[in-house]
């Protein structure tokens, strides 16, 4: 039963390192898809510092109502960028790209992605679209300054002319395709590359998750693209796409836009649901509590998101208000099957208060602040009420800050397996409650402001001197999660190389946790058996397997000691 | 101001059946607002038109459900957090399913989603409903600035940036706003209506204010249009029906002021051309 | 492959069902279609599934009893290392600069990508390293 068998590393692979090039061709010609994804990691996080330093700006030209830290043109640049930079080169590409790349072959047993070279390529592609889109700072006219959703017609060449717009566009196809070439890889790893008895409904919840992401990736990346495409033709060959004057429709760039928008939402959120289903099972020592509603709860969401993405445009007059509206509120359905699934999971167990648990309880609370607000911006009455004010960019700071928590989360759980040390879980500590209590600070204030009417966007606010009180509470928070970032840089200094983790820190469940740490070239030299979709927990504590379905009462055996 | 049950796109309206649904729908909102008083607010206010209030009491009914749905997972994780740490290295037991539980928090949110659902389309129908008009008002945006013009009285309000041009509207009279983009998307918004529209050039936006109490209230541009959208600012200057058509004829009389103005508009404006194909 | 095949088919159905009650009661085209082009991309792969999975025996994947051993062997051809995912990452980006900075740039670009794609071509077909 727990006898392992060799499994034999794939031939045709040649890929001993020993004897491939050194140094930065090793870096540049590699195939590996922990390498690509650990290259991804270190990318994605020097992008999130980036957007990080655009919102400290941000928040402190907004402390007082005349701020004069930055003028009304860069303060629109700083925005565009501070949100370009998060969601498509950071959330993005750390979500399906980073630890997605380097943990979903090892938990289904697979040597490596389906398609190494094309992996390899997915990353080239982003690092030049966020060099390219990062360079718009460099040109004359300044980077790209219409927001992130690059509304038309103000991107149009009449009302925004200038290279950092078309830097902008550049960028986003370059990351775009980049997208789906992951998205395809990832499908194909799942389908093709699962080890012998890793059926479908064993797949950890995190493999499930980035397989739904990679579906959605394949949906809604191409309509972003041909979206560019189109933006693009209407600024520079003449087109009339977006325009009115030449018979265009700029609402069609809103749907087109948001079409991508939507799904894109949950592309970014999918694979850090996946990261604390882990991390909640692991450190309680026990399996995730309805595993299959779970996996139906994702694959719910995964279906509505095709159909929500006009709640962004309730305002504009031109949608089905009550289609959208109950598609919209439908969601809120599964996402509360995973967050009851999450505390079933804490329920009775024994939790271990590591920094990745601690990360993943503030990633609990914060998603639940984002997620009970964002059921409001459902209901299109109280979208006109506070569509384009601080709520809104309160209820999705919740939520994406949610998903920063459960990031880092993800980053002190999979760390240690994938450099072999571990992080130092005092600053790792102090780093949470940083980051976790300066969210709240930051975000809370927020939602006051917009219900007190602040729109989104301002530069200054000199009719309202009153909202200072509360924006200095949220530059505050700013600079308390500023903070935090810092002290995980000091963190992985101080670390480095400090505590070796072994193959099995945490005593995980899933079959990352049984190979090595870094795991060798092709990931495993020996298999399990896999009967559950907890191999490793099966075989180090094959007397404490998850309860049959159906089944609440103790174990006849007697699982406690 | 008869508020329809019936989405506006849908058929022909049966007015027995659709009645009674109207009225079984209301009733929750209509209780929130008899203790509208006695409810906290939770941030919001009830606002100076009949629709921000009756967004208002949707607001409170939100904010209840999310309050209790919000409490009571807050206190099952502290509970966890507190009573289930680690002691010892015993293994907890292994439970994985439950399948009436699960069916139980998987039933009770899609009744919430369809109570609030329904809450919605009361005050979203009523919001959007096609009552009779009184006062039509047509609203242009433009980089950066509005105009309100008031069809048939030859009165143009215009004023850029810190300009603040203020649209007067009378109380108690079904406002009709015709509000259009000359350039760019633009977002109409009064907080104190509790309400906002996109301003989106190629579009006939036509929505109605019934103002309830008189007063000047801020106005501003929501939707980013460029680089002084901080500063695209209007007021709305809400009047006695007498002292409404008194404003008119004083405006009617300075219109020769009011040319001058109307063409630096065109000036700006003529850069994007209008074409409503909507209305 | 019989889950693969159902989960892609499901939500591809799901996908049709919703694009119907969306087009008949909205009557707006973009998002119409665009809900059509993912039911299409759920199918196409979906019913690919389905016809093997009524075609092959389940795979030792798909098999709840397999035993490590049964997946010994071959799984695939992974090159070890490659120069051209680079040269075709750099090929792209000089592709999109020229869409800023000039129509020159395409020249170098199509013929750095020329040969990346050759090159790339060419390694698959030695099959991994040289």
């Amino acid at each position: 039963m727990t006898e392992v068998l060799e499994r034999p590393a794939p031939a045709g692979g040649h890929g001993h390192e020993e004897h491939g090039p050194t140094g930065i061709l090793k870096w540049l010609t590699t195939t590996d898809h922990k390498v690509i994804g650990l290259s991804y990691t270190v990318t994605a996080v020097v992008m999130m510092v980036i957007g990080g330093a655009f919102a400290e700006i941000i928040r402190g030209q907004l402390s007082s109502p005349n701020g004069t830290l930055v003028s009304l043109a860069q303060y629109n640049e700083l925005f565009t960028m501070h949100g370009s930079v998060m969601i498509y080169l950071f959330a993005g590409p750390f979500a399906f790209g980073a630890l997605a790349n380097i943990i979903v072959p090892i938990q289904i047993g697979a040597p490596d992605m389906a398609f190494p070279r094309l992996n390899a390529l997915s990353y080239w592609l982003y690092l030049t679209g966020s060099i390219t889109m990062l360079s718009g700072f460099f040109v004359a006219g300044g980077a790209a300054n219409f927001g992130w959703v690059a509304y038309a017609p103000l991107s149009s060449s009449v009302a925004t002319p200038g290279s950092g717009a078309d830097l902008w566009i550049g960028g986003l196809l370059l990351t775009g395709f980049s997208a789906i070439f992951t998205g395809v890889n990832l499908c194909a790893t799942v389908f093709y590359l699962r080890a012998p008895g890793m059926t479908m409904f064993r797949m950890p919840i995190f493999t499930w998750n980035l397989l739904v992401t990679a579906i959605l990736i394949l949906l809604a990346f191409p309509v972003l693209t041909a979206g560019l495409i189109m933006l693009y033709a209407d600024r520079h060959f003449g087109t009339h796409i977006f325009s009115v004057a030449g018979g265009g429709v700029p609402v069609l760039w809103q749907n087109i836009f948001w079409f991508w928008g939507h799904p894109e939402v949950y592309i970014l959120a999918l694979p850090f649901f996946g990261m604390v289903t882990e991390i909640i099972a692991v450190f309680s020592k026990k399996p995730v509590f309805g595993y299959k509603g779970m996996i139906f709860a994702t694959l719910t969401i995964g279906a509505l998101s095709l159909g929500v993405w006009a709640h962004h445009m309730f305002t504009t007059g031109t949608v089905l208000l009550p289609f959208f509206s109950i598609m919209s509120l439908l969601i809120a359905v599964p996402t509360g099957i995973k967050m009851f699934n999450w505390i079933g999971t804490m329920w009775r167990g024994q939790i271990w208060f590591s920094t990745a648990m601690l990360m993943a309880i503030g990633f609990l609370i914060t998603f639940l602040v984002g997620g009970l607000t964002g059921i409001y911006l459902a209901s299109p009455p109280l979208d006109f009420f506070t569509h384009d004010t601080y709520f809104v960019v309160a209820h999705f700071h919740s939520v994406v800050m949610a998903l920063v928590l459960g990031a880092m989360g993800g980053l002190y759980y999979w760390g240690p397996k994938i450099t072999g040390y571990l992080l130092n879980e005092r600053i790792g500590k102090i780093q949470f409650w940083f980051l976790f209590i300066g969210t709240q600070v930051f975000t809370l204030p927020m939602y006051l402001l917009g219900l007190r009417g602040m729109p989104r966007r301002m530069a200054i606010y000199p009719q309202h001197p009153s909202w200072q009180y509360l924006n200095d509470w949220a530059t505050v928070g700013a600079l308390m999660i500023g903070v935090s970032t810092i002290l995980f840089v000091v963190n992985i200094v101080y670390s480095w190389k400090r505590y070796p983790a072994g193959d099995n820190p945490w005593d995980g469940h899933t079959l990352e946790w049984f190979t090595s740490s870094p795991p060798p070239h092709h990931n495993f030299y020996r298999l399990p058996p896999i009967r559950s979709e907890r191999p490793t927990w099966d075989y180090n504590h094959p007397e404490h397997r998850a309860l049959e379905h159906g089944h609440h009462e103790p174990a006849v055996d007697g699982s406690v000691k | 101001m008869e508020p329809s049950a019936l989405p506006p796109q849908g058929g022909p309206e049966r007015p027995r059946r659709r009645g009674r649904l109207r009225t079984l729908l209301i009733l929750p909102v209509a209780a929130l607002a008899l203790a509208g008083c006695t409810v906290p607010r939770f941030g919001a206010s009830p606002g100076a038109t009949t629709s921000s209030k009756s967004v208002f009491h949707l607001w409170q009914g939100f904010s209840i459900g999310a309050a209790i749905i919000g409490t009571l997972v807050v206190v099952l994780i502290a509970w966890s957090v507190l009573f289930h740490r680690r002691r010892g290295e015993a293994i907890p037991r292994q439970t994985q399913y439950h399948i009436p539980l699960e069916l139980t928090y998987t039933i009770i949110p899609v009744l919430i989603v369809l109570g609030l659902f329904a809450a919605t389309l009361v005050v979203e129908n009523k919001e959007v409903a096609n009552p009779k008009t009184d006062v039509v008002i047509d609203v242009n945006a433009f980089q950066w600035g509005w105009k309100f013009s008031y069809p048939g009285h030859d009165v143009v309000v215009v004023g850029q940036t810190t300009q603040d041009p203020t649209m007067v509207m009378p109380v108690d009279q079904n406002v009709r706003i015709n509000l259009t983009s000359s350039d760019v998307v633009h977002g109409f918004y009064v907080h104190a209506f509790n309400f906002s529209r996109y301003a989106l050039p190629g579009v006939l936006n036509q929505f109605t204010l019934r103002a309830t109490s008189t007063g000047l209230f801020n106005g501003q541009c929501t939707q980013l249009c460029g680089l002084y959208h901080s500063l695209m600012f209007f007021r709305v200057r809400v009047v006695s029906a007498g002292q409404y058509q008194a404003w008119l004829s004083a405006q009617a009389n300075s219109a020769a002021a009011q040319a001058a103005q109307s063409a630096t508009n065109q000036q700006i404006s003529s850069i994007v051309p209008t074409k409503p194909t909507k209305g | 492959m019989r889950t693969e095949a159902r989960v892609l088919l499901g939500l591809g159905t799901f996908f049709a069902i919703m694009d119907a009650v969306y087009w008949f009661w909205s009557k707006e085209d973009a998002g119409g279609v665009m809900i059509i082009a993912g039911t299409l991309l759920c199918f196409l792969p979906g019913l690919y599934y389905f016809w093997w999975s009524r075609r092959m025996r389940p795979r030792p994947e798909d098999d709840p009893h397999a035993e490590p051993a049964q997946g010994a062997g071959v799984v695939g051809t992974f090159p070890g290392t490659s120069i051209w995912p680079f040269t075709l990452g750099m090929a792209s980006f000089v592709m999109v600069l020229a869409l800023v900075f000039g129509v020159w740039l395409v020249v170098p670009g199509v013929a750095l990508m020329f040969w990346a794609v050759v090159g790339a071509t060419g390694e698959s077909r030695r099959g991994g390293q040289h």
